[in-house]
């Protein structure tokens, strides 16, 4: 899908922030209000625009228990259909929030949520490694949480600038 | 026994302080205020370049450097103004580092003033020019240039203060407070009158990286013009550098040579981590400096038409970080609008009055301010203007 100019402008705005408004996205990039409204029903229509999310710090959650594994999977390809078949046997978990297809020494990184240790190890062991094509799986749990999809978490910024300066 | 006399030297007792002290003072006591005022990016300094000078000071490199500055950086400073400008300058004797553009204006200056020459400046512009060039025992000579014209200097307004003392015209563009941008043609105009009257030209070019829909020309690009000017850079606008002071000048070699002697007496030389920082910059900053350029475009967009829509008549600059909507529908002084919008709505905006001669009847708005602050801002001066069309409602019936 070919994207234009005003097009890319109206992704990059809404990637940093979805909740700027149409009206304020076309004084931004010089386009009538209306113009922007239909540009950006386009993007989703055509799924370019997949989704919008709210960045959620749980960890500022008193006793919140969730955990967060990244998962290395070494899969064999199937003639055919080669990785997608299993990747797609994997993303239909629900506790699977990504699937990657990598290069190097693994192929799929699998990112998987739950609301304990427990619940993962147990993912793992029935559900994902029993699998016909996976030939390993390496766990990996997140312990913090620093950067995530360019915002930092832990930042509090300040503006140390003067006031008004010449 | 008690002093009887005052000490201050006449030239700077005679100076007046910077009509901005007077809104920093007032904005600084008060919480919960919104800033168009500040003239420095609201970005802070890309890590890489402040690992840069992280690393040199691990590294032990806390000596002075050459009088002129690193070698290594005025390399670059010669590739960068030469791909990016296309001017060329050579790094061992037309390159100086200095401390901010601040430093440059000044050595520039004192390297080319008499007692009694006369400088052009043209306002609305900067806050500094005319007392660095009083400092200098010169003469500062205004010239003002008008909304009429989107605050463009004209080449007959320039002829008209010319006389035999004059010696150099100091230009600022894009401009700081109007954003204006000059190109080829605008500047060929004032390019010959500088050589028909054998002038030099200090070109302030330190917005020259912040230019949004078409590239910056420097005068020193055009015909017999290299050997009549001073470029003034630096690295604190493009790259988000201000504190780190650091700024140069590139001019012909017997210029250069006479301000350099000014450099080395007063300054010894820039500041060796900044340095440091400074060459990483070049090398690898250029894609941090368009990420930060296209939201400076979105926000001028934004910010210029805002104001247009809650009344206030605005053109739309090419360069800077900087609108001057006009404020002359409110009937109100820019001093007073500038005022009384701190005390009311708790946003500051500065005067256009304190840029000289011309800026009277306009405000200078920073959008170096997130889209959130810029929007709050946007709320709180509409809010502001519909209180006084109210009142002029209710003072007609």
């Amino acid at each position: 899908m070919k994207l234009n100019e005003k097009e890319v402008e109206i992704l990059e705005i809404l990637q940093k922030d979805a909740r700027f408004e149409a009206a304020d996205i076309a004084k931004m990039i010089g386009l009538a209000e209306a113009a922007v409204v239909e540009m950006i029903r386009r993007l989703e229509e055509e799924k370019v625009i997949v989704h919008y999310a709210t960045l959620v710090d749980w960890a500022k959650m008193d006793n919140y228990t969730g955990v967060t594994a990244m998962i290395d999977v070494k899969v064999t390809p199937k003639r055919g259909v080669g990785f997608n078949e299993v990747a797609e046997r994997i993303y239909r978990f629900k506790e699977v929030s990504s699937v990657y297809l990598m290069s190097g020494v693994y192929d799929l990184s699998v990112t998987v949520e739950g609301k304990s240790m427990n619940e993962i190890a147990r993912f793992v062991s029935e559900k994902l490694s029993t699998l016909d094509s996976v030939v390993s799986t390496t766990t990996h749990f997140q312990l913090k949480k620093y950067k995530h999809d360019g915002m930092i978490y832990t930042s509090n910024k300040q503006d140390h600038r003067i006031v008004v300066s010449p | 026994m008690t002093m009887t006399k005052s000490y201050i030297a006449k030239s700077v007792e005679s100076m007046r302080p910077s009509g901005i002290r007077k809104f920093f003072d007032l904005a600084a006591t008060m919480e919960g205020v919104v800033s168009l005022g500040v003239g420095e990016p609201d970005f802070v300094t890309s890590w890489s370049i402040r690992e840069a000078a992280i690393s040199s000071l691990e590294s032990g490199f806390t000596s002075y450097t050459a009088n002129a500055g690193l070698i290594e950086l005025r390399r670059e400073i010669s590739h960068y103004m030469s791909s990016r400008f296309h001017v060329n300058y050579s790094p061992q004797d037309e390159i100086i580092i200095t401390n901010g553009a601040s430093q440059a204006l000044d050595i520039a200056i004192r390297a080319i003033t008499d007692p009694g020459d006369e400088i052009i400046v043209v306002e609305p512009c900067f806050v500094s020019y005319a007392p660095l060039v009083e400092l200098a025992g010169g003469k500062a000579v205004t010239i003002g240039t008008t909304g009429e014209t989107g605050f463009k200097l004209q080449p007959e307004q320039l002829e008209a203060v010319i006389t035999p003392k004059t010696k150099a015209i100091l230009l600022c563009y894009p401009n700081n407070p109007t954003g204006t941008q000059l190109d080829t043609a605008d500047l060929q105009l004032i390019a010959d009158i500088v050589k028909k009257y054998d002038l030099l030209v200090i070109a302030d070019e330190i917005y020259a990286e912040l230019a949004y829909d078409k590239d910056h020309t420097s005068i020193a690009t055009l015909d017999g013009m290299r050997e009549r000017t001073i470029l003034i850079n630096g690295f604190s606008k493009a790259f988000a550098m201000t504190g780190w002071r650091l700024g140069f000048t590139c001019a012909p070699e017997d210029i250069s040579s006479a301000m350099l002697k000014i450099h080395q007496y007063a300054m010894m030389c820039a500041s060796t981590p900044a340095q440091y920082a400074a060459v990483e910059a070049l090398q690898h900053g250029m894609a941090d400096v368009e990420s930060m350029k296209k939201d400076y475009r979105r926000r001028r967009n934004y910010l210029v038409q805002s104001l247009n829509e809650i009344g206030l008549d605005c053109h739309l600059p090419g360069g800077a970080f900087y609108v001057f909507p006009s404020i002359q529908s409110t009937g109100l002084t820019s001093e007073q609008f500038a005022e009384q919008l701190l005390l009311e709505e708790k946003v500051a905006v500065v005067p256009g009055s304190v840029f000289g001669e011309g800026g009277e009847g306009y405000i200078r708005c920073s959008y170096a301010s997130s889209m959130s602050q810029l929007q709050e801002a946007i709320k709180r001066i509409g809010l502001f203007i519909e209180k006084r069309n109210m009142n002029e409602v209710a003072l007609e019936k």
